[in-house]
């Protein structure tokens, strides 16, 4: 019987690698994870705490994939805790996935919205000119700044990284960094993926500059099919019309970049 | 002669038979003026309870091998109060509002709250599988569900439906206490309480361990339950519980049923199922020459 993607399927964890503190990266062996497209997502069941979204991260080797998490309410830190040889449920892969321009690219990220852009990266041509900007508060929290230099190797490109505090890379926000790429080079296209204010303001930009960009949405999620409505942003649903959206859509969405709705469906301020 | 899609359930008008099920999509204003636009007749919201409620934690719900969804998502809502204030907005949409509560005092409280909204009726969940003291806990004492209904049709003006499933009390005899307390229509059927269990963990998926099975296979027994309810009683019916096509929502015409609505089929063909379905239909009454869907109501019953 073909896989019922819908149907949980249990994986082992084969491999753990910490990446900050508070931030893991999980290995497990899986042919249909392997091979998402950059953006996909799936619906991870950690036994006995919950089952949340997670973007599919990538790995070196062939028929595995993985999950990166940071350790934060008790969901992520129950997935987060799992050692060797625990075991996870997955279903998916569901959600669009980004619409890869060529030429002259740039990505935004930050934290774990790193995962989707890592696994854009691989699907980029050798002749694409590649920007990787990486926010964080500070020094300790940088993640995927040598990895982003490895799957971009062969390519003409750049990594930079900024830090709040200054402690490591550019001093400031990852946007002030967009603003100053965008006033230097027009973009084929820009992505962008991690918290919602962040790519707010980098879709603000790109559209007031009329470059092509997309962000990676994330909203609480129950079911991830499009029954449950708990991750509607105004009239689009993250887990069918997304999680990527485009810029030119982004920009009618008045709940994008303001507010999110908490468990009960009550919309609350960012 | 020219087919029409409009159709009536009792003294609710609608444009259109395919409905939004209760508890599918249902929180935002917006994304009911969407379905609206891409087809839907009405939209059902969400059961709406006293109080926000947050629901179960995941997993709420498990796709079925063989197809179909086991969910229990715990009935999360915004509750009755903020609710109301989002859709005093509504304009154009035939919205019914989804009611949920485990005595008289709450439904009475509720329908209150909506008094400024435009609302095209209520649809009292006496049917939820999966959450305590209310829906099908509800149901399965008609004693209650005469109360229930009886304060209900005296608080408002609004059409008011039932919406029924299958518990320890015949649904019929639910259905029964209802329409002996003045109700205007039946929605028949909800989920069917249900499990899975994970064979390599062995536990439960469901954090609820118990939820409602929705999707293809129910359908058959909606169909069923339907032409019963149609046979015994003379009620308006909405028909509910697997419908992915328009062949199934024929079916559901000719058992009895003068609209439908969708769930899982909206998760799994998306938006555009609506419509998809609402042609489906017309082109068979052309094909069958009729011009009304009430023509092809209750017909399967003759035989």
């Amino acid at each position: 019987m073909p896989r019922n993607f819908n149907h949980t399927t249990i994986c082992t964890i084969e491999k753990v690698v910490d990446e900050t503190p508070t931030v893991r990266t999980l290995v497990f062996s899986d042919e249909v994870m392997s091979n998402v497209l950059p953006g996909q997502f799936a619906m991870v069941w950690v036994p006995g705490i919950n089952e949340l979204p997670m973007s599919v991260m990538i790995s070196d080797e062939k028929g595995k994939a993985a999950f990166t998490v940071r350790k934060h309410g008790p969901s992520s830190t129950g997935l987060f805790n799992l050692g060797v040889g625990e075991q996870i449920g997955v279903r998916g892969p569901y959600g669009n996935s980004f619409d890869l321009k060529h030429g002259k690219i740039l990505l935004v990220g930050g934290g774990t919205g790193l995962v989707p852009l890592m696994r854009l990266l691989t699907f980029v041509e050798p002749s694409d000119d590649v920007t990787v900007l990486i926010g964080a508060k500070t020094k300790e929290e940088v993640f995927f700044e040598d990895l982003a230099n490895k799957l971009l190797e062969k390519n003409p490109h750049k990594v930079i990284v900024t830090t709040d505090d200054g402690s490591y890379g550019e001093k400031g926000f990852v946007t002030d960094m967009v603003e100053k790429s965008v006033n230097q080079t027009t973009f084929d296209g820009i992505y962008t993926c991690g918290p919602e204010i962040m790519m707010h303001k980098t879709v603000q930009i790109a559209n007031s500059k009329g470059m092509f960009v997309q962000a990676s949405l994330e909203r609480m999620m129950k079911c991830g099919v499009g029954i449950c409505g708990s991750c509607c942003v105004g009239e689009d649903l993250v887990c069918k019309d997304g999680t990527i959206f485009s810029g030119d859509h982004l920009s009618s969405n008045k709940e994008f970049g303001y507010f999110y709705r908490n468990k009960a469906g009550i919309l609350e301020k960012y | 002669m020219e087919a029409k899609l409009s159709t009536s359930i009792g003294p609710i008008q609608l444009q259109r038979p395919v409905m939004l099920a209760s508890g599918i999509l249902g929180i935002s204003l917006d994304v009911f003026n969407r379905l609206y636009r891409e087809g839907a007749g009405a939209v059902v919201t969400k059961s709406l309870s006293k109080e926000p409620w947050e629901g179960y934690p995941n997993p709420t719900i498990f796709g079925v091998k063989g197809g179909g969804w086991i969910n229990a998502v715990g009935l999360s809502n915004p509750g009755a109060s903020n609710f109301a204030k989002m859709i005093e907005q509504n304009k154009d949409v035939p919205i019914i509002v989804s009611l949920v509560g485990s005595i008289p005092e709450d439904f009475e409280f509720m329908v209150n709250e909506f008094s400024n909204c435009n609302l095209a009726g209520f649809e009292l969940n006496l049917s939820c599988p999966h959450v305590a003291k209310v829906g099908l806990e509800v149901g399965d004492d008609p004693e209650l569900v005469k109360k229930i209904v009886t304060t209900v049709k005296k608080s408002t003006k609004v059409p008011v439906i039932a919406k029924v499933g299958l518990g320890t009390t015949h649904y019929l005899d639910t259905v029964g206490a209802a329409i002996d307390s003045g109700i205007d229509a039946i929605t028949a059927i909800n989920t069917v309480r249900s499990m899975a269990i994970d064979t390599e963990t062995q536990r439960p998926i469901l954090s609820n361990k118990f939820g409602g099975l929705s999707g293809t296979p129910i359908k058959p027994i909606a169909l069923r339950c339907v032409f019963e309810i149609s046979s015994k009683y003379k009620i308006p019916i909405i028909g509910c519980g697997g419908i992915s096509n328009w062949e199934d929502a024929v079916e559901f015409f000719l058992a009895g049923a003068s609209a439908i609505q969708l769930g899982s089929a909206v998760g799994d063909r998306w938006i555009e199922v609506f419509n998809e379905i609402n042609t489906g239909i017309l082109d068979y009454m052309k094909k069958k020459g009729f011009s009304k869907i009430e023509e092809m109501v209750g017909l399967a019953k003759k035989f």
